[in-house]
């Protein structure tokens, strides 16, 4: 197990190097930083002065290095827009969208599990029919779209839950609901397609003839074989949530890193996009490692 | 019909099974005393698995099953509501099947699969199920029965695999224990072991067991009794000397004549064959599966044949008297 972790760590350092180094390229590319940090007024004499305090004029490999180094030691430069310690920022805006991510992974598990598993115990009847094709409007409706119509309905209709903001908890519950939403038609199909393979093996065969019961052989032997795809695919989907999570946290004006992101992406607010970019890599990563690592301990074939 | 056995553990009586386009099983009848080897054989396609799987009510998805009875002692298993046969099942009536690699669940230890069966029937704790499961596997022949119950079923090979489905089946005590090709799927060498390890349980346990093989071999080794299979048929049955010796149905002939068995096949006599394959049957088939193949075919046995008596306990399936002999049948 501690070497399967080893190689799998080594592996994700040289992925986050190879997203850094792309996103720090394209950045650098995309455009004269020192003309938007400068502003549209400035002058060639400002944009000439800002090119040299920031060090621009250096070849990219070195400004990488010194970027990195610089990082390395904690330290991830100041932002061009808010003229703030860029890890500050990101102190202050992590937790928000990791606590959003969580809770839209729960939500989406609690609700994509057991209809999955369901619609594949009733493979075929009006019942597991229902499910797939809710599974397919779902997919087919925006986030947005979901998340304007929940504040509308419970927000301003009823006025169960704040429609913006994280004063209090209630404030995750629905950007959480639209941030699963966008999970749950691939976790349900998967469950379903997942447990409908195991409900055909063998070893269901077995476990019948042993006379256990129908929820032993659904829970136990078939669910348990039916997980490992749906672990990865877990891991992919929370990545995508804490990653994608602009639209969402813009439409309920949260204050996560996924709104930090489109905010600096779109001012060219290089240092907060590259460390931006760095802790979405770790986050994805972390994530990927600990469904590898899950997916080890559920089949005992891959612990070797 | 006079397979009827007041005392059999098992009796089936007229069983069918029928696919949405095709007829597996077409009436078989058979039945099994306490302690006794039945054999059942036929080639590949035959019906002798989903037989076997009507009988635990296992069948795949599908398939419809019906019979004029199927009884375990006086226990009418076709009545049986689902939640009754899985009392039975892997308590008095047990099941090994053709595959070890995939029969076992590669995600649960030997000691866990063997022990939720214990747990199910007896409503032991695990220590306790532990230790039949350990017993057990050093009663089927395997070393280390502690280090064996940790691992999983990748680590072992397929002979042992095998050996610990057996020792898995035997777990509660069964009275019946049905084996499909429980050796087809193992190397030459390790079938014999196999092959001599389930004897001897059966023998030491009293054992009823229904041991579907195409093996003759087998059966002249194991089996008092043996029922022939063809196309969802039983074509012939009766006790194993009587086959032996007399093999009445064209098929059963031919299919001796395929195989050496020591003592009955002599040395020098040329191997037969049957050529041909087994036919699908559609619904509405009358008459004898077998003629396409059969070089005594006549316009008779496109009718329905019933079963004739050719001895004590011994009946066949053909329009041909018992006595009838090569060359010279009518
Ligand atoms: N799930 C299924 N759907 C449709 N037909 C099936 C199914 N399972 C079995 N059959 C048909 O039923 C017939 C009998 O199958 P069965 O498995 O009993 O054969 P068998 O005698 O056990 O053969 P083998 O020696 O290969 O195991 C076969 O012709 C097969 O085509
Ligand atoms: S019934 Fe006819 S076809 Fe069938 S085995 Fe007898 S002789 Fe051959
Ligand atoms: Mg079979």
């Amino acid at each position: 197990m501690l070497s399967f972790i080893l190689r799998r760590l080594w592996l994700a350092a040289l992925v986050c190097l190879t997203v850094l180094v792309v996103s720090f390229t394209l950045t650098h590319l995309s455009g004269d930083l020192a003309a938007s940090i400068a502003g549209p007024n400035a002058t060639a004499a400002d944009i000439a002065i800002i090119t040299k305090n920031y060090g621009l004029d250096r070849p990219l490999v070195v400004q990488f290095l010194d970027w990195a180094s610089h990082a390395a030691e904690g330290d991830l430069g100041r932002s061009y827009l808010f003229h703030a310690p860029v890890s500050g920022l990101i102190r202050d805006r992590l937790p928000v969208t990791l606590t959003l991510g969580l809770t839209g992974l729960t939500i989406a598990l609690l609700i994509a599990l057991p209809l999955g598993i369901l619609a594949a115990v009733r493979e075929g009847s009006a019942i597991d029919r229902g499910i797939m094709l809710v599974a397919l409007l779902g997919q087919a409706m925006p986030g947005f779209w979901l998340g304007l119509v929940l504040i509308v309905v419970f927000g301003l209709d009823l006025q169960w839950l704040p429609i913006s903001g994280i004063d209090t908890w209630q404030g995750y519950i629905m950007p959480g609901f639209v941030l699963a939403f966008s999970a749950i038609p691939a976790l349900m199909r998967l469950t379903r397609s997942g447990m409908i393979e195991a409900l055909c093996a063998d070893y269901i065969r077995t476990a019948r003839a042993k006379g256990l019961s129908r929820s032993m052989i659904i829970l136990k032997h078939a669910l348990r074989n039916a997980a490992m795809p749906v672990v990865s695919i877990t891991a992919v989907q929370l990545g995508f949530m804490l990653g994608g999570s602009v639209v969402t946290e813009s439409v309920f004006a949260l204050p996560g890193l996924g709104y930090l992101a489109w905010e600096s992406i779109t001012k060219n607010d290089f240092p907060v996009v590259q460390a931006v970019v760095l802790f979405l890599a770790i986050i994805y990563i972390v994530v990927t490692l600990l469904a590898d690592m899950l997916n080890a301990l559920l089949d005992p074939r891959l612990r070797a | 019909m006079a397979l009827v056995m007041p005392n059999a553990v098992l009796s089936i009586a007229n069983l069918r099974v029928s696919f949405p386009r095709m007829e597996a099983v077409r009436g078989v009848s058979l039945a099994l005393n306490r302690g006794e080897v039945h054999c059942v054989v036929g080639e590949s396609g035959c019906g002798k698995s989903i037989s076997a799987l009507s009988v635990m009510n296992l069948l795949p998805r599908g398939a419809v099953r019906s019979a004029d009875h199927i009884r375990f002692h006086e226990h009418d298993l076709l009545g049986m509501s689902e939640r009754q046969m899985a009392r039975l099942r892997g308590d008095k009536i047990a099941m090994i099947f053709q595959e070890p690699m995939t029969s076992l669940n590669p995600a649960y230890t030997v000691g866990s699969q063997m022990a939720e069966v214990f747990e199910r029937h007896r409503r032991t704790t695990r220590r306790q199920a532990l230790d039949r499961a350990a017993e057990l596997l050093a009663r089927v022949g395997i070393t280390a029965p502690g280090m064996r119950l940790a691992q999983y079923p990748h680590q072992l090979s397929g002979g042992l695999r095998q050996r610990m489905m057996i020792a898995m089946a035997l777990m509660c005590d069964p009275e019946l224990l049905i084996a499909d090709e429980p050796t087809t799927a193992l190397d030459v060498t390790v079938q014999a072991q196999i092959l001599r390890l389930l004897h001897k349980l059966q023998q030491e346990m009293g054992l009823a067991l229904l041991l579907i093989t195409h093996d003759f071999g087998i059966v002249a080794r194991m089996a008092q009794r043996v029922s022939v299979m063809y196309a969802g048929e039983v074509v012939e049955s009766g006790p194993v000397e009587q086959i032996f010796k007399a093999p009445t149905h064209p098929y059963t002939r031919g299919l001796l004549d395929c195989i050496p068995v020591p003592g009955v096949t002599k040395a020098g006599e040329p191997l037969g064959s049957i050529p041909g394959v087994v036919p699908r049957i559609a619904p509405g088939f009358l008459g004898c599966g077998f003629r396409d193949r059969c070089t005594l075919a006549t316009a008779e046995c496109a009718e329905t044949m019933r079963l004739r008596d050719a001895g004590a306990d011994h009946f066949y399936r053909c329009r041909l008297p018992p006595n009838w002999k090569q060359g010279t049948a009518p």
